[in-house]
């Protein structure tokens, strides 16, 4: 089952970088990145019966940093939102050099 | 790939869920209505629990349900119900064609090298024996598999994740303040 899970892993990571390359909205473009970081966590799940359990504790780390992100992540969109009245990225242009 | 044999009713669900969590992912990013995304994504992240349960992973398959799909998406759906997003708009919509092209190219790209990828076998000797899993199940169960690695091997790690949500807490709790004085 290795093969499938790591093709069902590549597949769901294609589809959350093609989310995040063509939505405007700031929320779902992070949901695109939970989405991304949902895949590595298959990925870690399908090798850690090969390779012992380490690939399973990976993927408590990885879902605490998803956490800390959203909760950052969001609050700097309820920060931005103060500001513009918007989440759109096309508005958020701030750094743009 | 290891010369292994899964029943009918294994081989079933894990395609069944696998062929969901797919589906359930192209809806996500193709509606517009920010609610209706965060729970296509919900599904997908449900049947990815499943696909865990089946890959011999039960703690991370709860973990999954609880972590991701009851506080990350809660958090999500509870910002677009605080910033009144919850009906689709002109701003959930595609950037245009180039965007939607770069994407597209990227996307196939990547496809192509991490299915290469998974085309790779296991190294005989770092491969832990067959049937591990199941032992180590077996011999401290569910958590303890998972726990015995997480507070020996990785303690380290672990104690920095606290210093990490700190952090995290600390740096919403200051983004999230109002900065004009008369707020409060």
């Amino acid at each position: 089952m290795l093969a499938e899970s790591l093709a069902l892993s590549a597949v769901l990571f294609t589809i959350g970088v093609i989310g995040v390359l063509t939505r405007r909205n700031a929320i779902i473009i992070f949901m695109c990145v939970e989405l991304m970081l949902n895949a590595v966590n298959l990925t870690f799940v399908a090798f850690s019966r090969y390779y012992g359990a380490a690939g399973q504790v990976f993927v408590v780390f990885v879902m605490t940093v998803a956490a800390a992100e959203a909760a950052v992540g969001l609050a700097i969109i309820i920060s931005i939102f103060r500001h513009r009245q918007s989440v759109d990225l096309q508005n958020i242009n701030l750094l743009k050099g | 790939m290891m010369g292994e044999h899964y029943s009918l009713f294994y081989m079933f669900h894990f395609y069944f869920f696998g062929v969901v969590s797919i589906a359930s992912a192209l809806a996500f990013v193709t509606r517009k209505s920010p609610v209706t995304a965060a729970l296509w994504l919900v599904n997908t992240m449900f049947s990815l629990a499943a696909l865990y349960v089946l890959l011999d992973a039960q703690f991370i398959g709860v973990m999954q349900v609880l972590v991701y799909a009851g506080a990350i998406m809660v958090v999500f759906l509870f910002v677009v119900m605080l910033l009144n997003l919850g009906h689709p708009s002109e701003i959930a919509d595609g950037r245009g064609k180039l965007p939607v092209f770069v994407a597209a190219v990227i996307g196939i790209a990547m496809l192509a090298e991490i299915m290469t990828i998974s085309r790779t076998h296991i190294e005989a000797h770092f491969a832990v024996p067959k049937g591990y899993a199941v032992t180590q199940m077996a011999q401290y169960g569910a958590v303890g598999s998972v726990a015995r690695p997480l507070f020996n091997e990785y303690l380290l790690a672990f104690e920095l994740t606290s210093v990490l949500l700190l952090v995290a807490i600390a740096g919403a709790v200051v983004l999230g303040r109002r900065k004009d004085a008369n707020a409060r």
